[in-house]
């Protein structure tokens, strides 16, 4: 059973298997270390904030107090006067018509979207809404500015609560909507209500997966400068394609003339897969006085308006006989989008659906979805973007399954396994996953760790208060954005693509770059990309120089997040380096007078088959290429190919985590004392890199669970807007993590790798949550829902007492 | 614009002097004045540790220093860690353990642990942990950061030990 047009439009792509490029391993697989790292250890990395430009003024803000309110009057008639300050500009000033962008408009199904204003009009909707813009000659002087300007607002009704916001007679976050419902959304697949006739039993749990931040250390930063009719914008951002592409709409700039940067980009996590107001602001600015504009945003306002993700309220029930067989899920999705939708809000939410049925072999899954508006911030992609929540779901629910069935929840995940598929395995919802070895992913994380040892353990402690609990998490997701007829505007609805670009450049010398349409902001594509593009030119990585990140470089090409980077960038860059390969074939054996197909790569040397001394380096070749003298008849000189790269299906990584913690029952302060992760990505091309991805995966997770909480009080004022109240873990609270993986290989790209930017944190949360709920059983705790704050944990050991001290 | 005063910065071993606001944070005078900029800014409220220093020695936060309070005192920033082309063995250790992903947390992680093994050339564990806790970061979970360190320990007490043995 599907429901909802888009839903019909999830196209069932099988996994296609493509042709393996041949060509030795020798710098895939190495954990080589960093080619990103010595200008980064010295102190030499180019952030936004670190480029200056000459005439450069500076931009600051005047944001709302109020969570909803009419702007009656805004006074800046003091900023204006104040020495150094050359413009405020408010909503009046802007000549920009078109709302900030939102680019999802699936098939069949109204999205009710509010135009997003960079500066408010007549009303404001969310603290931390911008009310005026003000340019002056340094940062501490705008910031003067901004506190002279008086704005008088007149309070509307605030509605925070999402089930409210449903509510017949709530306020009105966008009046003109005439509700804060956005729209429903469903996916499903088998008959439901026959599994759960089948079930002996049914548990149902409210899951609340709360609002949290991506809380990049490096916070936004914009440096815009019009000159000589181009644009050109400096940004803390993951997607400065799409920025270009965003910024030529909304300012009448043809694309030609605006160039993005994102130079050293300071970690993303989603938050900065975005189109910002202070982006197109501070350039709308810097066209408007012919002077460069930077923005650089406090920590504050990185809490108040840089989108925040989850918040999901989920209701949800399983089905499942008294052997553990699962018969039927059924997810309620209640998503709290905040007060506008950004560039893909709405998106977000259904990517739980698309991995609702986990590893489980289960013949009948349901999601339904309703998207609501609250005054609060838009919420957005945040490492995972729904797939976090549909594994907490998923996870927490099994363990409570097992515990109601009398079952070791490990066993109750073996006996519902997906067998182990190699290439396609077609799930009830529509969704067919490329590989998977569940079942050898958990073999091996026990290996590491056996759940007898911690019992024993946890027997051992419970003496001197300490409750020691162990958690587990099996999961997979869905990345590698992403195959475009799925996601496309016929299909799921994204007005986009999933393509990716690569350029393979090589120079008269010989030297190579690699020009890659995604943009790294932590992740080391310069070098694991190079270690890709070295293997097929038979050259040494440090050879290669990866370009990323400047939409004036390389092709056309669609940045990174949705752990996409590598399945297909990576696959575009070997694809364009494979061609280049294919040239310098032609171009030897024309030279050695041998045949194409008899040229191999040998020890650095394109040569001939049987005869390694006859041969050409790379160089030489190049030298070839260039002084075109002698080559093949009919063949263009140089040798520069490009790749664009469309995926046939999206990649599936998956896994098995163990999470051991410790309660302590006087105070409720849970300490994660061990953490044991498989992860299979496929092959690795850098190990190295691999393991950082899944340490800071992890942390995300543990950090959500126990204790980082976007909170709105009831007024809608942000409590939670400092590194004081925003809690992010420290190395203090955390233990080294113990990590391992198996490979099994995906069939959707030459490489064979999936993603693995997000698993960590969507295997996460859940096994912290299964962990303590497991710890406290014996003080009578089942249940229990993030954030696991020592009082919330507290409160539950006493509430489970009847109100009795533990 | 307020009033200026003269101040007078050694910061890794070079002289500066310059006019600056008694508002001027230290961070700012290093970064925009000076244009040393490895030094960077995470937070408003001496969390993160981002703009971490060495103040006569002593890790700062330079968020939290006015410029004026730093008038006369030696300064050194993450530009003045590597020593003639040689890096330091923490920034060694950070590339060899890829204790950084994006590098933004980095100089203040580098700076702390340089504070901590002056202090306790040998940490544990447990030590470098608490050490660096006014010190965030979202990309390594900290786990090669706290690995990183250890090993730098290892290393720095392996050359502390050969030139032990050179000069003896």
């Amino acid at each position: 059973m599907t429901t909802g047009g888009a839903a019909e439009q999830f196209i069932r792509v099988a996994a296609e298997t493509t042709e393996a490029a041949p060509s030795p391993s020798i710098h895939v697989g190495q954990a080589m270390r960093r080619k990103e790292d010595p200008r980064l250890i010295t102190g030499k990395g180019s952030y936004v904030e670190d480029i200056n430009l000459t005439g450069q003024l500076w931009a600051a803000w005047v944001r709302s107090p109020e969570a909803h309110a009419r702007i009656v009057s805004i006074d800046a008639s003091a900023a204006r006067a104040r020495k150094g300050v050359h413009a405020v500009y408010t909503h009046e000033d802007l000549d920009i018509e078109a709302s900030l962008p939102m680019i999802w408009v699936p098939p069949e199904i109204e999205v009710k979207t509010p135009h997003h204003p960079v500066l408010a009009k007549d009303e404001v909707n969310h603290v931390g809404d911008p009310v005026a813009l003000v340019i002056g000659d340094d940062r501490y002087a705008v910031i003067d500015a901004v506190e002279d300007i008086v704005v008088e607002y007149d309070p509307l009704e605030v509605v925070v609560d999402p089930e409210k916001a449903l509510e017949e007679g709530s306020p009105l976050v966008h009046e003109q909507l005439g509700t804060n419902k956005v729209c429903e959304w469903s996916l499903g697949g088998g008959d439901l209500e026959a599994g759960f006739a089948e079930a002996d039993v049914v548990i149902e749990r409210r899951i609340v997966n709360h609002r949290m931040a991506g809380a990049a250390i490096e916070p936004r930063g914009v440096l815009a400068e019009f000159r000589a009719d181009r644009l050109t914008v400096w940004s803390s951002t993951q997607v400065p394609h799409f920025l270009r592409l965003f910024l030529s709409i909304l300012l009448g700039v043809t694309e030609d003339k605006v160039r993005v940067i994102a130079p050293e980009v300071g970690g993303g996590f989603g938050s900065k897969l975005q189109v910002y107001a202070e982006e197109i602001g501070c350039a709308w600015a810097s066209m408007k006085l012919g002077r460069p504009i930077k923005w650089i945003e406090t920590r504050t306002e990185g809490f108040m308006v840089t989108h925040h993700g989850r918040d999901q309220i989920d209701t949800i029930r399983v089905g499942a006989k008294r052997d553990g067989t699962l018969t039927a899920w059924h997810a309620k999705i209640i998503a709290d989008l905040g007060a506008y939708q950004m560039l893909l809000t709405p998106a977000i939410p259904p990517s739980s659906a698309f991995v609702m049925c986990g590893v489980y072999k289960t013949p009948a899954v349901q999601t339904d979805i309703v998207m609501v508006m609250t005054n609060k911030f838009g919420t957005d992609a945040i490492r995972g973007a729904g797939r976090p929540e549909a594994t907490h779901m998923i996870e927490v629910t099994m363990d409570q399954v097992a515990h109601e069935l009398g079952m070791d929840p490990l066993e109750l995940r073996r006996k519902n396994f997906i067998p182990p598929f190699s290439n396609g395995h077609e799930t009830p919802i529509g969704v067919t996953y490329d590989s998977g070895n569940y079942g050898g992913a958990l073999d091996k994380l026990l290996e590491h760790i056996d759940p007898a040892d911690v019992r024993r353990e946890a027997e051992a402690l419970r003496k001197r208060g300490v409750y020691r609990g162990i958690g587990f998490s099996t999961y997979t997701e869905i990345c590698g954005n992403a195959p475009s007829r799925v996601i496309g505007p016929k299909g799921f609805g994204l007005q986009g693509g999933g393509w990716e670009s690569a350029t393979v450049r090589v120079h008269a010398s010989g030297a190579v770059t690699l020009y890659t349409g995604t943009s790294p902001h932590g992740q080391g594509h310069e070098t694991g990309f190079a270690q890709i593009v070295a293997d097929r030119l038979g050259i040494d990585p440090a050879q290669v120089d990866v370009i990323h990140g400047d939409t004036a470089t390389g092709p056309f090409g669609l940045d990174t997040y949705g752990s996409r980077s590598l399945s297909v960038g990576g696959e575009a860059a070997a694809r364009a380096a494979t061609k280049v390969a294919g040239k310098a074939r032609q171009i030897v054996a024309h030279q050695l007078e041998a045949a194409p197909e008899d040229i191999e790569l040998h020890e650095g040397r394109f040569s001939v088959r049987g005869s390694p001394d006859k041969g050409m380096t790379l160089p030489e070749v190049a030298g070839a290429a260039y002084v075109p003298d002698n080559l093949p008849e009919g063949m263009e000189p140089g040798l520069d190919e490009q790749s664009f790269y469309d995926p046939e299906n999206f990649v599936f990584p998956f896994g098995a985590h163990a999470c051991v913690v410790d309660v302590d029952a006087e105070t409720g302060k849970v300490s994660v004392v061990r953490w044991v992760a498989v992860d299979d990505c496929g092959p690795a091309i850098n190990p190295m890199l691999i393991d950082g991805q899944v340490h800071g995966g992890i942390t995300h997770g543990i950090g959500q669970a126990l204790y980082e909480r976007i909170h709105y009080d009831e007024s809608g004022q942000l409590v939670t807007g400092t590194f004081v109240d925003y809690a992010l873990a420290t190395a203090a609270e955390l233990p080294s993590y113990e990590t391992d993986r198996t490979e099994t290989p995906s069939p959707v790209n030459s490489l064979r790798v999936k993603g693995v930017g997000e698993a960590g944190t969507i295997a996460a949360s859940p096994a912290v949550v299964n962990a303590v709920i497991d710890a406290l059983r014996p003080l009578g705790v089942d249940y229990i829902n993030m954030p696991l704050t020592p009082m919330r944990v507290w409160e539950a050991i006493h509430e489970a007492n009847g109100g009795v001290r533990a | 614009m307020s009033k200026t005063v003269p101040v007078h910065l050694r910061v890794n071993g070079v002289e500066h002097q310059l006019d600056a606001e008694p508002r001027l944070l230290l961070v700012h005078a290093l970064r925009d004045h000076l244009g040393l900029t490895g030094t960077h800014v995470g937070c408003d409220t001496s969390n993160c540790g981002a703009c971490t220093v060495h103040f006569n020695g002593q890790p700062v936060k330079s968020c939290t220093v006015l410029a004026v309070q730093a008038d006369g005192v030696e300064v050194t920033t993450i530009e003045g860690m590597a020593k003639d082309g040689e890096l330091h063995p923490l920034q060694e250790a950070f590339w060899n353990d890829h204790g950084l992903q994006c590098g933004y947390c980095t100089p203040g992680m580098i700076m702390a642990a340089a504070g901590l093994l002056e202090r306790n050339p040998n940490p544990s564990e447990h030590e470098v942990r608490h050490a660096l806790e006014g010190n965030l970061c979202r990309c390594t979970g900290y786990h090669n950061i706290v690995k990183a360190v250890l090993d730098a320990a290892k290393t720095k007490g392996a050359t502390v030990s050969a030139q032990r043995e050179v000069s003896a």
